[in-house]
C-alpha cells in the first residue's frame, strides 16, 4: 500500500505527508475530539459548574443540574460522536467507491429513503415517538440503497455512475411522494419540518445504543475494503490485474456506507455536509490513501458535528439552532475557501 | 455537393447568407414530440370539471365558439397549457446549457444555487415581510439572481473553472437549504405550509399576463441560446480546444450561464421552482435523438412535453390537485430510472 503514497511530481505536485506526520495529525485530531467531547458536556443553555458536571458523571445524585447533564447533554454528546463518525466515514466510502469527489451518501438515496419512511410513519401510521420512527428511517434508508444498488447493476458489476443516477431517480420519486403526503397532511408536515433540520437534541441513549452494533460492523467492513478501494482508484482494469474482486468490494462498501449513513440519519435526521466535506479535509491532510482517509474521517466527522452542535447552542442563546443547520453554515465557507485554493482537489 | 460523411444523415437548409444544418433524426424526434405535445394539449383543454369534446376545443381555438366554451378554453385553460409548454421548454434548454457547460449530466441551474436562493427570497417575503404576490415574485428573483452572482464571483479566480463552480455552488446551496429549513421551522404552521406549497412549484393561477410576459422573455432567451449553441458545442471539447477554434472562452461561458439562469429565473418567477425538468429533459432528449452530446432542440421539446404531461397528471389524475413540481419530480425521476434500467439491460 505504500506504493500508493508516492509523491506525484510535475505541475500539480501533491505533497503527501509521510507516515509519521500522518500519525501526529491523527493524535492531534484525537485530542481535539476529546476536548470537544468535554466542551459538549460542559456548555449549554444553562451554565452548570464543572464540579457539578463531574459529580453528575461519576457521583450521581438527584440534583436538577445533574439531571440536565445525564439526561440531555451526555446522550446528545454520545449521539454527536456516533453520528459524526458514521457520516464522515460513509462519505469517505462513497467518494472512494464512485471516484467522485462530490459524492455523498445522500446521493445514494439514503436521506430520501429515510425521510419518506418517516413521513409515511408519521403521516399515515400515526407514529409519534422518535424512538419508534427511527426504525422506519433506518429501514427506509436500507431498502432504498438496496434498490439503488440493484438498479445500478449490470451483469458486469455495479457501475458507480449508474448507481448515482439511480439514487437521484429514486430520491426524486420518493421526494415528490413525500412532499405530496406532507402538503396534504399538516400534522405530518409539522413533525417533519423539525426532523428535516437534523438534530441530535432529545435523542436519549436508548435510541443510540441499538444502532452502535451496526456502526461497528460497518467500520470493520470499511477498513477491510480500504485496500481494494485504493487499487480501484487506478481504474477497474488495473485493480483486477492486482487481484481485486470488484463486485465483492463494491457490495461490501455499499453495505458499510448504507449502515453508517442509514444509522446516522435514523438517529439525527438528514445532516448535510458532514459526509461531503470531512473526506475532502481528510484527503487534503493525508493524500490519496484510503485507509488513512477513513481513519481521519472517523475522527474529523464528530469534530465537525460536535463543534457545530456546540456553536448551535451558543449563537442564538438561549434558543438553539439545530446542528444540521449549523453544519452547513460552518462547512460551506470552509469548502468554498478550499475550492478557491490553487489546487482544488481531484480524487 | 461533395460532402464529408459524418456518419449521420443531415439536412442543410440554405437561404442566401444563412445556412442551418439539422440532423435528420433530431428533426424527426422533435416533430414527433411536437405532435405528441399538441395532442396532449388538446386533451388538457378538454379535461376539467366541465368536459368538452375535441371538436369544441378546436373550434374554440380557431375562433368558432363564443360564450362559455370560448371562455373556458381560451381564457381559463389555454394560458395554463401554454405556460406548461413554454416553461417546460425553457427549463429543458436551461438544463441543457448547464449540462453542456459543466460537462456533467447532473448539472442544472440549481447547482449554482439558483433554486435554493429563489426559495430563500420567497420564504423571506412570505414569512418575514408577509408580502403580496408581486413581492413574492420579486423576492424569489432577487434571491435566485443574487445567489447565482455570489456563486459566480466566489468561484471566480482568473476565470471560472467548471469544477470550482460546482463545488462553490454546492456549498452555497447547502447553506441556503439549511437556512430555508430553519426559516420553515421557525414559522407558524400555516405560513410554513403556504411557503412549502410555493416551493413545490405550481401552475395554479397562471394568467395570460404572466404567460405573455414570461413567454416573450423566454422567446428572446431561447433565441440567444440557439445562437450560442455553436460555441457551446465547441466548449464541450475543452477550453483549450475551443479557444484554438476561435471561441472567446470566458465571455462565451459567462453568456451561456446568464442565458441558462435567466431561463430558469423567468419560470421560477411565474410558477415557483418546478423541479427536475432541467435535469431530465436534456438526458431524455439526447437518448431519443441519439446525439453524441447535449443538444438544445430535443431538450426543449422533451421539457415542454414533460411539463404539460406533469401538469395534466397533477390536475386530473392525482386524487387531490397537487403542485406540478411534485409530479415532475416523480415522473422525471421514474422515467430516467426506466431509461437507465433498459440501458443496463441492453448492455448485458
Amino acid at each position: 500500500m505504500t506504493a500508493l503514497a508516492l509523491r506525484r511530481d510535475g505541475p500539480g505536485t501533491v505533497k503527501v505527508p509521510g507516515p509519521r506526520r500522518r500519525l501526529i495529525g491523527l493524535v492531534v485530531a484525537l485530542v481535539a475530539l476529546l476536548v470537544l467531547l468535554v466542551l459538549s458536556v460542559m456548555i449549554g443553555s444553562t451554565a452548570i459548574a464543572p464540579s457539578v458536571v463531574w459529580d453528575a458523571l461519576f457521583r450521581p445524585s438527584a440534583d436538577i443540574d445533574q439531571f440536565a447533564i445525564r439526561d440531555y447533554r451526555l446522550p446528545r454528546t454520545v449521539a454527536g460522536l456516533a453520528v459524526g463518525a458514521a457520516l464522515g466515514l460513509s462519505g469517505a466510502l462513497m467518494q472512494a467507491l464512485t471516484r467522485n469527489p462530490l459524492a455523498e451518501p445522500g446521493i445514494l438515496g439514503v436521506n430520501a429513503g429515510a425521510s419518506f419512511a418517516v413521513t409515511v410513519a408519521v403521516g399515515l401510521l400515526g407514529v409519534r415517538d422518535i424512538g419508534d420512527y427511527m426504525w422506519f428511517a433506518f429501514a427506509g434508508a436500507l431498502v432504498v440503497t438496496i434498490m439503488v444498488l440493484a438498479l445500478g447493476s449490470t451483469r458486469q458489476g455495479q457501475s458507480p455512475v449508474a448507481m448515482v443516477l439511480a439514487g437521484i431517480c429514486i430520491g426524486a420519486v420518493l421526494g415528490g411522494a413525500r412532499e405530496a403526503l406532507q402538503l396534504t397532511n399538516p400534522e405530518a408536515f409539522d413533525a417533519m419540518r423539525s426532523w428535516n433540520a437534523g438534530s441530535i437534541l432529545g435523542r436519549p441513549l436508548e435510541i443510540v445504543w441499538p444502532i452502535l452494533p451496526f456502526f461497528a460492523v460497518a467500520i470493520v467492513l470499511a477498513f477491510a475494503v480500504a485496500g481494494p478501494l485504493n487499487a480501484m482508484a487506478l481504474g477497474d482494469e488495473l485493480a483486477v490485474a492486482q487481484g481485486v474482486r470488484l463486485a465483492r468490494t463494491r457490495v461490501l462498501a455499499v453495505i458499510a456506507l448504507t449502515l453508517l449513513a442509514g444509522g446516522a440519519t435514523a438517529i439525527a435526521g438528514p445532516i448535510a455536509f458532514v459526509g461531503l466535506m470531512v473526506p475532502h479535509v481528510a484527503r487534503w491532510i493525508v493524500g490519496p490513501h484510503q485507509r488513512w482517509i477513513f481513519a481521519y474521517s472517523v475522527l474529523l466527522g464528530p469534530i465537525l458535528l460536535l463543534a457545530s452542535d456546540i456553536l448551535g447552542r451558543v449563537v442564538m442563546h438561549p434558543s438553539e439552532v439545530p446542528v444540521g443547520v449549523v453544519t452547513a453554515f460552518v462547512g460551506a465557507p470552509v469548502l468554498i475557501a478550499l475550492a478557491r485554493r490553487k489546487r482544488a482537489s481531484g480524487l | 455537393m461533395s460532402a464529408v460523411d459524418f456518419g449521420r444523415r443531415v439536412l442543410v437548409l440554405r437561404r442566401r447568407r444563412i445556412a442551418v444544418r439539422l440532423e435528420r433524426r433530431s428533426v424527426l424526434v422533435c416533430t414527433a414530440l411536437a405532435v405528441a405535445a399538441a395532442g396532449l394539449a388538446v386533451l388538457a383543454l378538454m379535461t376539467g370539471s366541465y368536459q368538452l369534446s375535441a371538436g369544441q376545443v378546436v373550434s374554440a381555438l380557431t375562433g368558432g365558439e363564443t360564450g362559455l366554451v370560448h371562455d373556458i378554453v381560451v381564457e381559463w385553460r389555454l394560458p395554463r397549457v401554454v405556460a406548461a409548454l413554454v416553461f417546460g421548454a425553457a427549463l429543458g434548454v436551461s438544463g441543457a446549457v448547464f449540462q453542456s457547460l459543466l460537462r456533467n449530466p447532473l448539472a442544472d441551474p440549481g447547482l449554482i444555487g439558483f433554486s435554493q436562493g429563489s426559495y430563500t427570497g420567497a420564504l423571506v417575503v412570505i414569512l418575514v415581510v408577509n408580502g403580496s404576490y408581486l413581492q413574492l415574485v420579486g423576492g424569489a428573483l432577487l434571491g435566485g439572481m443574487a445567489t447565482a452572482v455570489a456563486v459566480y464571483l466566489l468561484a471566480y479566480r482568473r476565470g471560472v473553472q467548471g469544477f470550482r463552480l460546482i463545488v462553490v455552488g454546492i456549498g452555497v446551496s447547502a447553506t441556503l437549504e439549511s437556512l430555508n429549513i430553519w426559516l420553515i421551522l421557525k414559522a407558524e404552521l400555516e405560513q410554513a405550509m403556504a411557503a412549502a406549497a410555493w416551493g413545490a412549484g405550481s401552475l395554479n393561477g397562471v394568467s395570460w399576463n404572466q404567460v405573455v410576459l414570461g413567454g416573450s422573455c423566454i422567446a428572446v432567451l431561447l433565441l440567444l441560446a440557439g445562437m450560442s449553441s455553436r460555441p457551446m458545442r465547441q466548449l464541450e471539447l475543452g477550453d483549450d480546444a475551443a479557444a484554438s477554434q476561435g471561441v472567446r472562452v470566458s465571455p462565451a461561458r459567462l453568456g451561456l450561464i446568464v442565458v441558462g439562469v435567466a431561463l430558469t429565473a423567468t419560470v421560477t418567477a411565474a410558477s415557483g421552482p418546478i423541479a427536475f425538468i432541467s435535469l431530465v429533459a436534456p438526458q431524455i432528449g439526447r437518448r431519443l435523438a441519439r446525439t453524441g452530446g447535449i443538444t438544445l432542440a430535443p431538450a426543449a421539446f422533451v421539457g415542454a412535453l414533460l411539463c404539460l404531461a406533469a401538469d395534466y397528471v397533477a390536475q386530473h389524475v392525482a386524487p387531490t390537485p397537487l403542485p406540478v413540481g411534485m409530479i415532475t419530480v416523480m415522473l422525471g425521476g421514474g422515467y430516467l430510472g426506466y431509461l437507465l434500467f433498459t440501458e443496463a439491460r441492453r448492455r448485458l
